[in-house]
């Protein structure tokens, strides 16, 4: 093989007349399209504009309808305050929906954790950075059985975690013996574990440190997605595990770390939990495991895995909070605001499978 | 068999001896054996159902086989994945492709092995060098010639079958260090795209790279391919060349209606 790549063979002889043809190789062709196909393909390259609008569009309906009372600083700020739990346990959601799982343990994960957290702290005396060291540890360690059973025994994340969830639930309940922390005492014994409850006012809003740190998690995240190997593999691995598989990605070893990592983001939410209520209740938190997937779906990300963004999950909790807050300052009786809120997540749900069904 | 004309080298750069695979009671691979040497375009043809892809996904690491032993350069190997294959020099285009249709152009050409900022930021934050990697993949788009795209950074959803396949290709040939191999890399492309592929390969063999092409299209293997493996009922038949036999040979020894007369050990 003395010519390897000095010369060609003689092409087939079908191909001969390919030098009379087009000389262009698949070039994109722009084909006209209709306004509604437009805007179904921008809403696929830029997943997070329909949250973003629906956003702006809900601010704006209940600023004209409700007037200053929803659009001061303070009320607007107030909103921040109200998501920031649904925030960051929507944060651990969103890496598990990335990767075409669901976590329904988020909300059983944050009220142990706070649990033990104050246990530890309050009842038996431990210095409060142990405490909350343990009550993090904790949030890892539920993550690391929800991982172990969803890697190892290849089982569902749905069921997987439904299971923990009761698991996780009861510990809580037991570990507790169904008592209450009082504010106060937390106050006087570990005002550490409430540190994210103090409130910094800047021109009249009044924000708290529980929301800086929201926000300060959101970006983190936004960069671990966006910037780093590891972010884009929980993308291929939600997408397409085969593809992700021979593509050298080691799935499982992805996998078994979004749930421990969801686990230590739903422990630190067991802190910014304490900050905003004040108290430790076994009872507190209920509605975060059903309301962080609710702030996932309606900013745009998709159950069926690959797509979503932790700026889309911000700005769903956004919305969720703007309509629940805007309602109540309508004096719309509470049923109503949960009515709203389940038709949000229809809604949100049928866009994307709408700007999924988008022709290549 | 051992050393025909066309073997370029005594020693086989990837050798397989007694391959066995069974699914349930079905066998994907009887006793097969391989051999590819260095800097040859190896063309592996047979029935559907012969047990081809299975024999590709061994050498590849995406299939562990129950018994029989793997050679690198005389060295025996065990891959347990694609990433111990990929680590050994041995790149694959899958039939399926294995590409993340939600990420980019660029993502996919450098998923699993991304490069990072040097210095601080990529040490310490991980933070990933996009654009060297969106630069590369661009190079790599264009030496292959198989398509204008408008932005590396579009999603790979967003392209043509072909141009899907043209992105699967071009990432092996890039990485492949000591094989690639292809699994009916052409099966999506028109001709004008078929022929930029087939240069491509004879490309990588310019390299000293050995290549494993896998295909129906048997003009193009008796044109490019240095050897012909015959794969039949899971197991080699026989392997030829194909300056000395013709296309309905080929295809009379993998359907069955003719014997080889030197059947391969």
């Amino acid at each position: 093989m003395t010519d390897i790549g000095t010369s060609r063979p003689a092409a087939q002889a079908f191909e001969l007349v390919l030098d009379k043809g087009e000389s262009r190789v698949a070039e994109f062709e722009v084909r006209a399209r209709s306004p509604l196909q437009k805007l179904q393909h921008f809403l696929h390259a830029n997943p997070t504009a329909v949250p973003a609008i629906v956003l702006l569009l809900g601010v704006a309906a209940f600023g004209f309808t409700v007037g200053p009372r929803f659009l001061s600083m303070f009320n607007l700020s107030l909103i921040i305050q109200q998501v920031t739990i649904i925030g960051v346990i929507g944060a651990a959601q969103t890496l598990i929906v990335i990767t075409a799982g669901i976590d329904l343990s988020v909300g059983a994960i944050m009220v142990l954790c706070s649990v033990i957290m104050g246990k530890l702290a309050v009842t038996m005396g431990l210095p409060a950075p142990i405490a909350l060291l343990v009550g993090v540890g904790a949030g890892a360690g539920c993550g690391v059985l929800n991982g172990t059973l969803v890697t190892r025994l290849k089982l569902p994340p749905f069921i997987v975690t439904l299971g923990t969830w009761s698991i996780f639930f009861a510990l809580n309940l037991w570990y507790s013996a169904s008592e209450t922390l009082r504010s106060q005492e937390v106050a006087k014994i570990a005002p550490l574990l409430q540190a994210l409850g103090t409130p910094v006012n800047v021109l009249g809003a009044r924000f708290t440190y529980g929301s800086f740190f929201m926000l300060g998690l959101v970006a983190l995240i936004w960069f671990v997605l966006n910037r780093t190997a590891f972010g884009r593999h929980l993308y291929a691995v939600g997408d397409d595990p085969d593809a992700a598989r021979l593509a050298g990605i080691r799935t499982d070893r992805i996998l078994f770390s979004v749930y421990v990592i969801a686990g230590v983001i739903c422990a630190l939410g067991a802190w910014a939990l304490i900050g905003r209520i004040g108290s430790i209740s076994p009872q507190a938190g209920q509605t975060a495991n059903l309301d962080s997937i609710t702030a996932v779906v309606v900013g745009g990300a998709s159950l069926f895995g690959g797509r979503g963004s932790i700026i889309g999950t911000l700005i769903g909790a956004l919305i969720v909070g703007v309509f629940r807050n805007g309602l109540a300052l309508s004096d719309v009786d509470v049923l109503w605001q949960e009515f709203a809120v389940g038709w949000l997540i229809i809604i949100a749900v049928a866009l994307d499978q709408w700007i999924r069904k988008v022709s290549a | 068999m051992n050393a025909g004309p066309n073997v370029p080298g005594t020693v086989p750069l990837l050798q397989a001896r007694g391959l066995n695979k069974r699914y349930g009671r079905v066998t994907a691979l009887d006793h097969a054996d391989f051999d590819l040497y260095q800097g040859e375009i190896l063309a592996v043809i047979g029935d559907n159902g012969a047990g081809k892809s299975s024999l590709i996904r061994a050498l590849s690491g995406a299939l562990v086989p129950d018994a029989g032993e793997i050679k690198l350069a005389g060295k025996p190997v065990a891959f347990r994945s694609p990433l111990d294959a990929q680590a050994a020099g041995i790149e694959t285009v899958y039939q399926t492709l294995a590409l993340s249709p939600s990420l980019s152009i660029a993502d996919n050409m450098f998923l699993g092995r991304e490069l990072r900022r040097p210095g601080a930021l990529g040490t310490f934050c991980r933070m990933l060098d996009r654009k060297a990697m969106q630069r590369i993949a661009r190079e790599k788009l264009t030496e292959l010639g198989l398509m204008t795209v408008q932005s590396i950074n579009q999603r790979v959803e967003t392209l043509s079958g072909g141009q899907r396949q043209g992105v699967a290709v071009a990432r092996a040939a890039a990485f492949g260090s000591r094989v690639v191999i292809m699994d009916e890399p052409t099966a999506a492309l028109g001709v004008k795209e078929s022929r930029r592929v087939l240069d491509l390969i004879l490309d990588v063999r310019a390299r000293g790279v050995s290549v494993v092409l896998i295909s129906h299209n048997m003009p193009h293997v008796f044109e490019i391919a240095d050897r012909i493996h015959i794969h039949r009922l899971g197991r080699r038949l026989t392997v030829i060349d194909p300056k000395a036999y013709t296309m309905s040979d080929a295809v009379a020894f993998m359907t069955g209606a003719r014997a080889p007369i030197d059947v391969a050990a």
